[in-house]
């Protein structure tokens, strides 16, 4: 992905200049390692301050909904997946956008550098196969494929769907043998200890919702966590309330979640609640064929009613 | 004042000896992270920790907390009446505090011990503990406290501060209840080197890369910062969730909610969060803070402008950097308050966007 900036700046500035657009969403440089924020550039002149590397994993679809302006946006694969979907649960039209697609070799999960770096990392720079880390007590380096987000390394859509400029030549699509395996051991385990798993799993949390928030697919004006007349949810750490939302949020994506990992990249508990939404994309897959996002034209799964739909009760 | 100079030794012996008056609480560490947690028998906080991802604020103020408890149940004499849950309220410590936490307490404090208004809960819970800092030799490059109103040897808000000074360490007490925790600890006070005590401090303040400038914050007009036209560009990235708030030694805004199951009800203290679309909407329906831009500002606006107004004791952060280094997209509190210090509305004019 290097020298994807550089082609950045230049079609947002041609946008911008044109006025074909009357903004790009992107990315600017963070303020510490590893950290890139989501911004908004409307002027040609200030296209310089976007950037593109590996810490950019937050889904700039989630700065579509609702918009009414003419939008340049840059899409990684799952990034125009979750664009697709948007378009077609009426969040965005597709004319307002101007989707520049990414062909994506993964996103750096921080988490697994901080665990693996002694020390405060100071810096981080990145190659098309290493990551080096600056620390105080000096440089390490590491395998890209090593520091990946585990939803990067299980990617099979890392190329965009839906384009109006492509920045790069289209990468190499990864082939995983088994997408599911951490998905196949919790299904596997008997009814208590599978919810001794889910409890252990969703202990942290500390209700913040960064992980609805950073959802694309979350984007109800009011979320039923937040219902208050009447309430539907107790508020507090009670593990039965906290365990609700996750589940139901978890459901309310089901057919629709394309595992870009926005949830767990922005939980600052580092909870993998991605567990839960893979179960269903699983089973949405197995049992409809269905991959959310991949074709602007079909309906999700959950989403649709078919007169040969081959279960009786529905009929 | 009273310096006494422990060993590692002494000064895990006299931790368990004061744990025989005192419930201790210290860092603990799981997985990546430091928690807080109340500290097994025998067990020292582990001080090899830089600070915690959460602050220790749930301790005095949890995040969820049962307040009172009440019965529906007509055919009882009491029912419908408030009762007040009994807390445990014997002494406790907070051993391994950073002062950056201890300052914060202390802001917390102008809140729920303010003249006129009290909160029975809060400070039943503080003053049964005594607060035991550890001072801070190894700051992040996102801390910025010396420019907070606070610093990496700062004694606000603690009764007892401690150094690491080679291989012990040299505790400084600063207040009744300090004096007691030592008694009780059986550290005696004999020698202490107070010059070392300087020498450690500036030290760790010469660490210190990150800081903010505040000093043009009372005299911002409050409307016109109120209105500034940064705001849509340094809210835009922002997600509404809580992580900020939540992982905040200062915030201290709480929500209250009834529970009942069945025929029993509790009254909750909940945190809350001005990152919420629901916070503070009125039960007209009206909701004071509509949209995302308004709330980002509200939680900046209140950190650092209207508590500096209204206390005239600076700003309502102590540069611990936690939203700074968890904020899932970036926003940094030290970019905003740069924005906000440098804020002159006669440039605003001027300005395109």
């Amino acid at each position: 992905m290097s020298g994807y900036t550089e082609k950045m700046r230049d079609i947002a500035r041609r946008l911008l200049e044109t006025g074909a657009v009357d903004m790009v969403i992107g990315f600017r440089k963070g303020s510490l390692p590893m950290m890139n924020e989501p911004c908004f550039v409307t002027r040609a002149d200030d296209a310089h301050c976007l950037v593109w590397d590996g810490h950019c994993g937050i889904n700039l679809a989630n700065y579509l909904t609702d918009r009414k302006e003419k939008i340049a946006v840059f899409a990684k694969g799952c990034d125009a997946r979750n664009m697709v979907t948007h378009v077609i649960e009426n969040k965005i039209k597709r004319e307002q956008l101007h989707i520049v697609g990414v062909p994506c070799t993964g996103m750096i999960d921080k988490r697994k550098i901080s665990a693996m770096t002694k020390g405060e990392v100071l810096a981080v720079t990145e190659t098309d196969d290493a990551v080096t880390v600056t620390t105080a007590g000096g440089d390490q380096r590491f395998d890209r494929a090593d520091v990946m987000q585990q939803n990067c390394a299980l990617c099979v859509h890392r190329n965009p769907v839906i384009y109006d400029d492509l920045l790069a030549d289209p990468v190499t699509e990864q082939t995983i043998p088994d997408r599911y395996a951490d998905i196949r051991k919790i299904e596997a385990m008997d009814a208590a200890s599978k919810w001794q798993f889910f409890e252990d799993l969703l202990a942290p949390c500390i209700r913040c919702y960064a992980c609805r928030n950073a959802c694309p697919l979350c984007y109800c004006p009011t979320c039923f966590v937040d219902e208050a007349k009447p309430q539907w949810v107790g508020k507090g750490q009670d593990a039965t309330d906290i365990r609700t939302f996750h589940f139901l949020r978890a459901f309310h994506c089901a057919g629709r979640c394309t595992d870009c990992g926005a949830c767990e990249r922005a939980c600052p508990m580092g909870i993998n609640m991605r567990l839960l939404t893979r179960k269903l994309e699983k089973d949405c897959q197995s049992e409809f064929g269905w991959e959310a996002g991949m074709d602007p034209n079909q309906r999700p799964a959950l989403d649709v009613y078919k007169t040969n739909d081959p279960e009786t009760f529905i009929k | 004042m009273t310096l006494i100079t422990l060993d590692t030794k002494s000064w895990a012996a006299g931790l368990t000896a004061a744990a025989d008056a005192y419930r201790l609480f210290g860092p603990v560490r799981e997985d990546a992270c430091h928690t807080f947690k109340a500290l097994e028998k025998g067990k020292t906080p582990d001080l090899d920790m830089v600070n915690t991802r959460l602050s220790p604020k749930a301790l005095i103020f949890p995040q969820s907390d049962i307040i009172l408890e009440y019965s529906l149940d007509e055919s009882r004499e009491d029912h419908h009446i408030m009762r007040e849950v009994q807390k445990d309220v014997t002494p406790r410590a907070v051993v391994g505090i950073r002062p950056c936490d201890a300052k914060a307490t202390a802001l917390v404090k102008l809140n729920f011990d303010a003249p006129d208004v009290k909160d029975p809960y809060w400070l039943a819970a503080y003053e049964a503990t005594t607060f035991v800092g550890v001072a801070c030799d190894a700051p992040l490059s996102t801390c910025f406290c010396t420019t907070a109103g606070c610093g990496p040897y700062s004694e606000e808000g603690l009764d007892i501060l401690v150094m690491q000074k080679g291989d012990g360490f040299l505790a400084k007490i600063l207040t009744d209840k300090g004096r007691a925790f030592a008694k009780a600890a059986g550290w005696n006070p004999a020698s202490g080197d107070l010059a070392a005590f300087e020498a450690g401090k500036a030290a760790a303040e010469k660490k210190m890369v990150s800081a903010v400038q505040t000093d043009h914050l009372e005299a911002a007009d409050l409307l016109a910062l109120h209105n500034a036209p940064f705001w849509e560009k340094t809210a835009f990235a922002c997600l509404n969730c809580g992580t900020c708030t939540f992982s905040c030694p200062t915030c201290w805004c709480f929500d209250l909610q009834d529970e009942v199951a069945g025929k029993s009800g509790v009254r909750l203290k909940n945190w809350d969060s001005c990152m919420f679309p629901i916070f503070t909407v009125h039960t007209t329906g009206h909701n004071p803070r509509e949209t995302k831009v308004q709330r980002v500002r509200q939680r900046f606006m209140h950190k650092l402008k209207y508590f500096v107004d209204k206390y005239k004791t600076g700003i309502m952060c102590v540069g611990c950097g936690r939203c700074v280094r968890q904020c899932p997209v970036n926003i940094d509190i030290r970019k905003v308050c740069e924005e906000m210090n440098r804020f002159n509305p006669a440039d605003a004019c001027a300005v395109r966007d």
